[in-house]
């Protein structure tokens, strides 16, 4: 059995990709799944990833988005939003 | 109504008998200053034949990937309080029964911190609300969360399990919709609330294959109940319909898609091998005709409207399986089927044009299903024979 890589390892990995990212590639959370598995090898499975998108969208590091099909993205002001209110 | 450049052509939508949308809107209006700009917005729309909304983007509720839809005016100075509309979809209960304090409770939320304006209900099935700002997203959740409400599914989330009102008032249903519908709500709450899928995913219960919900045209998983023994026939009260002028032979027997049934004045005869479980003639003569007692469902997969790609029907993939709690077979199946469509699909492909696009059998071969006859959905369309000479 490998050394499992922790959640709050994962989360920051996956948050440095989008955070390089942003303005250029969107990832869906099957992307950072994927991205996840090719850095760490078996030592990351489904769960760990699922646990660390989870710990990012609850910490308010990243935000979903919707843009046809749903993103994972940084907190930031999009175009299409109006000021508010 | 609200001032205007444009000449007044919602008030023609007014007419006919049918309830009227702008008559709501105009309601509305007396107290909401969003849904009067929302009627002149509107109205410049139908007067220039151009929609003035922008979708998208980042609204929610924290931790949340679904449940809202952002919408901005793109004429916010024209129409200043519609510059933000957001809609929320909020779950509904199985088979849409609510108290009616409930829904004055739901109401109330929303004339203060919405357009008051509301859309009972969407196509997947949840309350939609529409109208309101960003500012306004978390305290109404707070709000409808205290009350016992949560929000839907929207983007690449499961989206709202929904159902028919299955044996809570119909003598039809061949298994609980309700209860699944509630467990597979509460099961899957990470995949409704948190989108993972390439796209979106739905599931509709139906107690039997009269299909109040539509589940066979509008869910990427349909399940219908069904029986497998034979149809419950009492011949006495056969006769008593066609005594009382039913003509069973053109109205039942020549109306049976499968042709599989038989009226020779005094007894009908059903050859249950070849029923296609329509529910024709029960409906017809639901005094007379059940049903059999071995109930089910059937599972399907893959139907869906029109968006990215034309409409599916869903087809057979499982042909019975018997619906108890806690339901790991339909659970087992579901993991396996979300599993490989979340790592094979492409961004915006449901999972029917998944299923198209590799192909039935090796779709079944990776989710582990042998394949059945019953997945047939008509025989094959190419003469080429293919056989072995022994
Ligand atoms: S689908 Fe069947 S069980 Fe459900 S409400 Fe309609 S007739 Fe009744
Ligand atoms: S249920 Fe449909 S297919 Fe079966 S006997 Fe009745 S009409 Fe025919």
């Amino acid at each position: 059995m490998p050394d499992m890589v922790s959640v709050a390892e994962v989360a920051d990995t996956m948050f440095k990709l989008v955070k390089q990212a942003a303005g250029l590639k969107k990832y869906k959370a099957m992307d950072l799944e994927k991205a996840m598995r090719e850095l760490y090898g078996d030592r990351v499975d489904k769960a760990v990833s699922k646990a660390a998108i989870k710990e990012l969208i609850d910490s308010g590091r990243c935000v979903y988005t919707y843009f046809g099909g749903s993103y994972i993205e940084i907190p930031h002001t999009e175009a299409a939003a109006n000021p508010q209110g | 109504m609200p001032e205007q450049k444009f000449p007044d052509k919602l008030q023609e939508l007014k007419s006919g008998a049918w309830p009227s949308f702008v008559k709501e809107i105009e309601n509305a209006a007396q107290t909401s200053p969003m849904a009067k700009d929302l009627y002149g917005q509107l109205n410049q729309s139908y007067n220039e034949k151009i929609g003035h909304w922008k979708h998208g983007g980042i609204v929610g509720v924290l931790g949340y990937g679904g449940g809202v839809i952002g919408r901005y005016s793109d004429l916010p100075e024209t129409w200043p309080n519609v510059s933000h509309f957001h809609t929320m979809r909020i779950n509904q209960p199985a088979a849409w029964f609510y108290r009616a304090e409930d829904l004055r409770k739901v109401c109330d939320i929303w004339e203060k911190r919405g357009s008051g304006l509301t859309n009972m209900h969407g196509s997947t099935g949840d309350i939609i609300l529409l109208g309101t700002t960003t500012p306004e997203l978390e305290p109404i959740f707070n709000e409808l969360t205290a009350i016992g409400f949560d929000l839907g599914g929207s983007g690449s989330c499961m989206r709202t399990p929904s159902c028919c009102v299955g044996p809570a008032r119909c003598e039809w249903a061949m298994y609980d919709t309700l209860a699944l519908t509630y467990d597979l709500t509460m099961t899957y709450q990470d995949e409704l609330h948190r989108p993972a899928f390439p796209y979106k995913f739905k599931f509709k219960m139906a107690g039997c294959p009269n299909d109040c919900v539509a589940s066979i045209a509008r869910a990427d998983m349909s399940i219908i109940g069904i029986w497998r023994d034979e149809i419950q026939i009492d011949q006495d009260a056969v006769r008593e319909y066609a005594e009382r002028g039913l003509n069973i032979q053109s109205v039942v027997v020549g109306r049976c898609p499968t042709r599989c049934m038989a009226w020779d004045s005094k007894e009908l005869f059903i050859d249950n091998e070849n029923c296609s479980r329509c529910m024709h003639c029960i409906n017809v003569m639901h005094r007379a005709l059940r049903p059999g007692n071995d109930r089910g469902a059937t599972l399907l997969i893959g139907s869906k409207a029109p968006i990215m790609e034309g409409a599916l029907l869903s087809s057979v993939l499982v042909p019975f399986l018997e619906i108890v709690p806690p339901y790991d077979d339909i659970k087992g199946l579901v993991n396996n089927i979300w599993e490989l469509w979340a790592e094979e699909g492409k961004n915006r492909e449901r999972v029917g044009e998944f299923i198209q696009r590799v192909g039935l059998a090796n779709f079944l071969d990776a989710i582990g299903l042998e394949p059945e006859p019953e997945m047939i959905a008509f025989p094959r369309e190419n003469p080429y024979v293919f056989y072995r000479t022994e």
